[in-house]
């Protein structure tokens, strides 16, 4: 079964590009261009030699014994966290900024929820010597001053989206906005695999090198590229996108995406996606969409900004429609103490969003030689507020 | 079976005034009460915005508007009933604006199907792809005798206009600028050029000049190029702040038609 996206932009029934005709001709430049571009060998070199040297990549592959008593299994933890920025979302922003220089860009804006998106943005604007404006809801930027400030320090404009609820959708909403108002001069980096075609596929292509890195460093490893399961949170899905990319035609592999229930998934209080959303339409893509009957946008709630978004990304969507990607779900309460115990058990301390794959684990039942891989998206430096307000450690 | 905007458009060829407002707004019940003093005002067309949650391609007013509406429990459901209350008054041609997901929920054939009966004349939705269109619901809306209207702006190609023009029923949407919604000032010397080059294209399709109309100014400057103009958020501004939404009307209405 092929799970990448048709020629047309659609992962089966989702994807596509749902966007006002203003917004068409940025959308056609780039769809008529990323795989042309991503494909020379002077981009591919660029982009290497970045990740590399700049990033710290590949990213290391670490066993994680202490874990792996506990939970009965060999349990790998792919260190997405020890990149530069501290999260895997600068993969994807040093291959777009790339792409935007070669379209001839001179401006770069994004959208962020939690910041770690705006603050990979800014600092790829830092050393591309772009100007960079990012989008950030005004609640958000509240409750991540430290990120607000970093994206400053980089040389980032932060301008507050105070439209709707004035949270990471209603950042993406303005990004668009300034996108149609400056549609010639400025490339839109989207931080997740959401958006309008080509973004979804053009994101999980740079993110992909997580998987890629996973299936090399398996192979010396254990002496064989494939894992019993990956792990992976969800939100717009960038991270577990990458991290299941090449392993989607190896159906042994089970893939298990983390969603973010909240205080519970039927507390009105939730991010699950996969099991409160419905079949909808935001930000240029058919996709699963937390919504009323009416088909208005129902606001998440997560204790990780990062997973806290109504909608999940069409590949996705997709995979969860036709059950290549197993969907589960962790509180609010399980992510937290996750992330302790990983913190006591290993000696890292994760980001929020992390922790919810990490609490996953207790839902599966492992042979003592099953090989999980989880993928360590982020580091827990930005979330010490929360964890020292939830206080249980 | 006939269809008032196409009737329209074959009776009167210029001046031709679209007005914008969005439902349930500012109050729940005043889309009727603001349809029948358009009508008395001498407006030409009525476009009804169906609220939506994350309205992109709009500016901070008619944002606004659409949270309000929401806020005052405004739903497509609903508005579909005001459609029936209005239409035992008013006759001039309705078209309804709305973004595609709040139409999804409701079903795109059956919102179109009901829509028609209830007398609606046509459908703008923005973000609905044009290939999605041709392919799925150009017949549908043919056989509804539904009007559907798509955006072109500055930017749009002469082939996309090409495309855009053989598919469409009515009219098209000429955007006045690469913008989001808004009342701005006059128009610049790049946007007469792109109005020219649209006059010199000999479309089928009479088109209409939306975005950055508010005043007799500018709408009569864009009724020089084309076969009239649409009026969003100087009208919402209008409402947002009016005491009496009739008489108010009535003045704007006068105000764009004359100085």
């Amino acid at each position: 079964m092929n799970y990448t996206v048709d020629e047309r932009g659609y992962y089966g029934q989702f994807g596509g590009a749902y966007i006002p005709e203003m917004l068409y001709p940025n959308v056609e430049e780039l769809r008529n261009n990323y795989l042309r571009i991503i494909q020379q060998d002077d981009f591919k070199k660029e982009f290497d030699d970045l990740l590399k040297n700049y990033v710290g990549r590949p990213t290391p592959l670490y066993h994680a014994k202490r874990m792996s008593e506990k939970y009965g299994a060999k349990i790998y933890l792919k260190r997405e966290d020890l990149c530069h920025t501290g999260a895997h979302k600068v993969n994807n922003t040093i291959g777009q900024i790339l792409l935007a220089k070669r379209l001839g860009k001179q401006k770069i804006i994004a959208e962020t929820g939690a910041g770690q998106h705006g603050v990979a943005t800014a600092t790829v604007c830092a050393l591309m010597g772009m100007e960079c404006i990012v989008y950030m809801g005004k609640v958000d930027m509240e409750r991540q001053r430290p990120n607000v400030e970093r994206m400053r320090i980089l040389g980032a404009k932060v301008v507050p989206a105070l439209s709707g609820s004035m949270t990471l959708k209603d950042a993406t909403n303005e990004a668009m906005r300034h996108w149609i108002n400056n549609p010639t001069d400025t490339h839109y980096i989207i931080g997740s695999v959401v958006g309008p075609h080509p973004y979804p596929d053009m994101v999980a292509r740079f993110q992909s090198v997580i998987s890629d890195e996973m299936k090399k460093q398996l192979q010396e490893e254990i002496g064989n590229p494939f894992p019993d399961y990956v792990f992976a949170c969800v939100g717009g899905g960038s991270n577990a996108a990458g991290a299941f990319y090449h392993f989607l035609q190896d159906e042994h592999v089970t893939l298990v995406g983390v969603e973010a229930a909240g205080k519970g998934i039927n507390s009105g209080e939730s991010a699950a996606t996969t099991v409160l959303g419905k079949v909808g339409v935001l930000h240029g893509s058919r996709m699963l969409l937390m919504q009323t009957e009416d088909g208005q946008v129902v606001e998440p709630h997560s204790i990780s900004a990062g997973l806290d978004y109504p909608g999940i990304g069409p590949m996705h969507a997709h995979l969860c429609e036709v059950g290549r990607v197993k969907f589960v779900s962790a509180t609010d309460d399980e992510a937290m103490n996750a992330g302790v115990e990983l913190s006591r058990f290993e000696g890292i301390i994760p980001a929020i969003e992390s922790a919810h794959a990490i609490a996953a684990l207790s839902q599966f039942e492992f042979d003592k030689d099953d090989v999980v891989v989880i993928n360590l998206s982020g580091r827990g430096d930005k979330d010490l507020e929360t964890y020292i307000r939830w206080g249980k450690y | 079976m006939k269809n008032r905007i196409t009737e329209l458009f074959a009776k009167k060829k210029g001046n031709i005034l679209n007005v914008y407002y969005t439902a349930g707004f500012p109050a729940l019940n005043d889309t009727v009460t603001i349809a029948q003093a358009l009508q008395k005002a001498g407006a030409d067309i009525i476009e009804i915005g169906i609220p939506f949650s994350d309205p992109v391609a709009d500016g901070p007013t008619i944002q606004e508007s659409n949270k309000v509406a929401l806020d005052n429990g405004m739903t497509l459901h609903l508005l579909l009933d005001q459609i029936k209350e209005l239409r035992k008054t008013v006759t001039l041609p309705i078209i309804l604006m709305g973004y595609i997901n709040p139409v999804i929920q409701y079903g795109v054939e059956k919102f179109a199907k009901d829509a028609s009966a209830l007398g609606v004349d046509g459908l703008i939705v923005p973000d609905l792809p044009l290939h999605e269109f041709e392919e799925q619901y150009k017949d549908l809306f043919k056989s509804l005798n539904l009007c559907n209207t798509f955006l072109i702006s500055p930017t749009t190609s002469e082939d996309r206009i090409r495309k855009i023009d053989a598919v469409t029923e009515g009219f098209i949407y000429a955007v006045s600028a690469s913008s989001i919604t808004g009342a701005k000032g006059d128009f610049t010397a790049e946007q007469t050029s792109y109005f020219e080059r649209l006059q010199k294209m000999n479309l089928k399709n009479p088109f209409l000049i939306g975005f950055g109309i508010s005043n007799h100014a500018t709408f009569s400057n864009a009724s020089q190029y084309s076969a009239g103009a649409i009026v969003g958020s100087a009208f919402i501004n209008l409402l947002k702040d009016s005491k009496d939404i009739p008489g108010d009307i009535e003045k704007f209405v006068k105000s764009l038609r004359s100085k």
